[in-house]
């Protein structure tokens, strides 16, 4: 059985659809990237998944127990409330000083346990949020952009840092990426996403390519990767190929290995 | 030692100060300073319609604080704007509560003792009344402490935690109307929201954690109501707004003292 299961997920806000009858499955210890343009429901959609957003139609469906690490696109941290980072691991369920200095170790933050969270940097922030999520020893972990405000080593070392921790703990990992072109390397599917499910397939890894060690240089070790996909794809006879307003689709290029990727893509 | 009626009116101080500290910590980091101003208005009116009705004023005017404080939360909740939405009910609730107690001619001489407090009239029941008050609120708030701070801090932490940050704002609602019909003796409807406001705030540049900066604002409070009343004994002032004053000051001395001590 899938960790989580989403069938005709519709959501409807202000009148227009925001997603619409969006059908996916997570499977134990895969990863899977969601990528898609602004305005494509990739946020709503992981908000759906995570139950913070009603549904106007179709089900959510979790493993009896499933426990979800969710680690937001960012979090507002307020002035007046103070909070260092070690207590707010300790939110809402507590644990140790032994655990939280652990994890914080883990997360490559070792040592801001004492430091405001206001005061922390948007990539210490990010590995604080990952290390909260984390010790609730979580079967999914469900990241919403989480390299936004990062630079380049930055987001290869933390997509680096998630793959480390779903070959160490065997999580399944379900990301949102903002970035239409660069997932991780680590992804064994990705889904692109506007409004519906456009294609899914594996990432073409083309780390060996020179062209591209060139584009994203040697200090992502090979941690980012083009997704290749085309958007030629035929919806069979009689479906209509409904893209939303504002899809422009200006990345049409082929598939490197058409044997990895599921094509072509049916959505009904 | 119940006799004396300055040992009540500390007493009585103190006990508020217990709840105001914690509350009011909430109150400063949810933004929610004007949230308690249409709350503590909404107190003249429950007043008026206790003596009315002839139900005891603590009665009424917690009925009256809690269905402003629900109907606050139920408009902003709706997306009403949130500043002017408050603004509308804090005024008008004064302003309907002054026009309802000034048909009730016993109440309307005590109009001052109404908007300011009266601290020094506080008898052995008023005092029970606010430690009762003091102690539902900080039970209240002490059972809920993890999950209020959570959803406080990122209200889709909480849920994806499972927690139901709806439940957790009912819980503050509940808690800030049983205050205001507690401190309506003791600082007055005006001045309800500063008892919750400036403690905490003053306590905020002093603490690294959300406990501390509780129970520090509790200290505060409870400091600004000793030396308040201190003051109102020498220089005959009124309790209440000395009480206030005196919080005030010691909010400019923390402003004055965190950047020094953060050296």
């Amino acid at each position: 059985m899938s960790l989580l299961a989403a069938s005709g997920l519709t959501v409807r806000l202000g009148g227009a659809d925001i997603l619409s009858a969006v059908s996916l499955a997570i499977e134990r210890a895969e990863i899977v990237t969601i990528v898609g343009p602004n305005g494509s429901g990739k946020s709503t959609l992981l908000r759906a998944l995570l139950g913070l957003q009603a549904l106007a139609a179709g089900q959510v469906t979790r493993q009896a127990g499933l426990r979800i690490g969710y680690v937001p696109q960012r979090l507002h941290i307020d002035r007046p409330m103070p909070m260092t980072a070690r207590r707010f691991l300790s939110l809402p369920k507590r644990c140790s000083d032994a655990q939280a200095e652990q994890v914080l170790a883990r997360c490559g933050v070792a040592g801001v346990g004492p430091r405001q969270l206001a005061d922390l940097s948007g990539g210490q922030l990010q590995r604080v949020l990952l290390a909260r999520a984390l010790l609730n020893a979580p079967d999914l972990l469900i990241l919403d952009e989480p390299t936004q405000g990062l630079d380049q080593p930055g987001e290869a070392a933390f997509y680096q840092l998630i793959a480390d921790v779903r070959q160490e703990t065997g999580a399944a990992v379900l990301l949102v990426s903002h970035d239409l072109h660069v997932v991780m390397a680590a992804s064994d599917r990705v889904i692109c996403l506007n409004g519906h499910v456009c294609c899914e397939g594996t990432p073409d890894v083309v780390r060996d390519a020179p062209e591209y060690r060139a584009l994203f240089g040697f200090g992502t070790q090979g941690a980012l990767a083009l997704y290749r996909h085309d958007h030629d794809h035929n919806h069979g006879p009689g479906l209509r190929h409904e893209h939303g307003p504002g899809c422009g689709h200006d990345h049409s290029h082929t598939h490197q290995s058409p044997a990895k990727a599921k094509e072509p893509q049916d959505h009904v | 030692m119940f006799d004396d009626f300055l040992m009540r009116a500390a007493l009585a101080g103190v006990g508020l100060a217990l709840a105001t500290g914690p509350l009011g910590a909430f109150v400063v980091w949810r933004r929610m300073a004007y949230f308690g101003d249409a709350t503590s208005h909404a107190a003249i009116l429950g007043v008026a319609l206790a003596l009315t009705l002839s139900l005891p004023i603590g009665i009424g005017t917690m009925l009256v604080a809690l269905a402003m404080a629900l109907t606050v939360s139920t408009l902003s909740a709706k997306g009403w704007a949130v500043d002017t939405t408050l603004g509308v009910l804090a005024h008008s609730a004064l302003a309907f509560g002054l026009v309802a107690i000034s048909f009730l001619p016993g109440a309307r001489a005590d109009l001052s003792s109404l908007l300011f407090g009266d601290i020094l009239a506080v008898s052995k029941t008023d005092l029970g009344f606010v430690w009762a008050g003091a102690g539902a609120i900080l039970a209240l708030l002490l059972w809920r402490w993890q999950p209020l701070l959570t959803a406080t801090l990122s209200e889709d932490l909480a849920q994806a935690s499972g927690l139901n940050p709806d439940r957790e704002r009912l819980v503050l609602t509940i808690a800030l109307a049983i205050v205001v019909a507690v401190a309506l003796k003791i600082v007055g409807a005006l001045l309800i929201s500063a008892m919750l406001i400036i403690p905490a705030a003053a306590a905020r540049s002093l603490s690294r954690s959300p406990e501390t900066m509780a129970v520090i604002a509790v200290l505060i409070g409870a400091g600004a109501v000793l030396a308040g009343l201190q003051l109102s004994l020498l220089f005959d002032t009124p309790a209440g707004p000395s009480i206030i004053a005196i919080a005030a000051l010691i909010f400019t001395l923390s402003v004055v003292i965190a950047p020094l001590k953060a050296r």
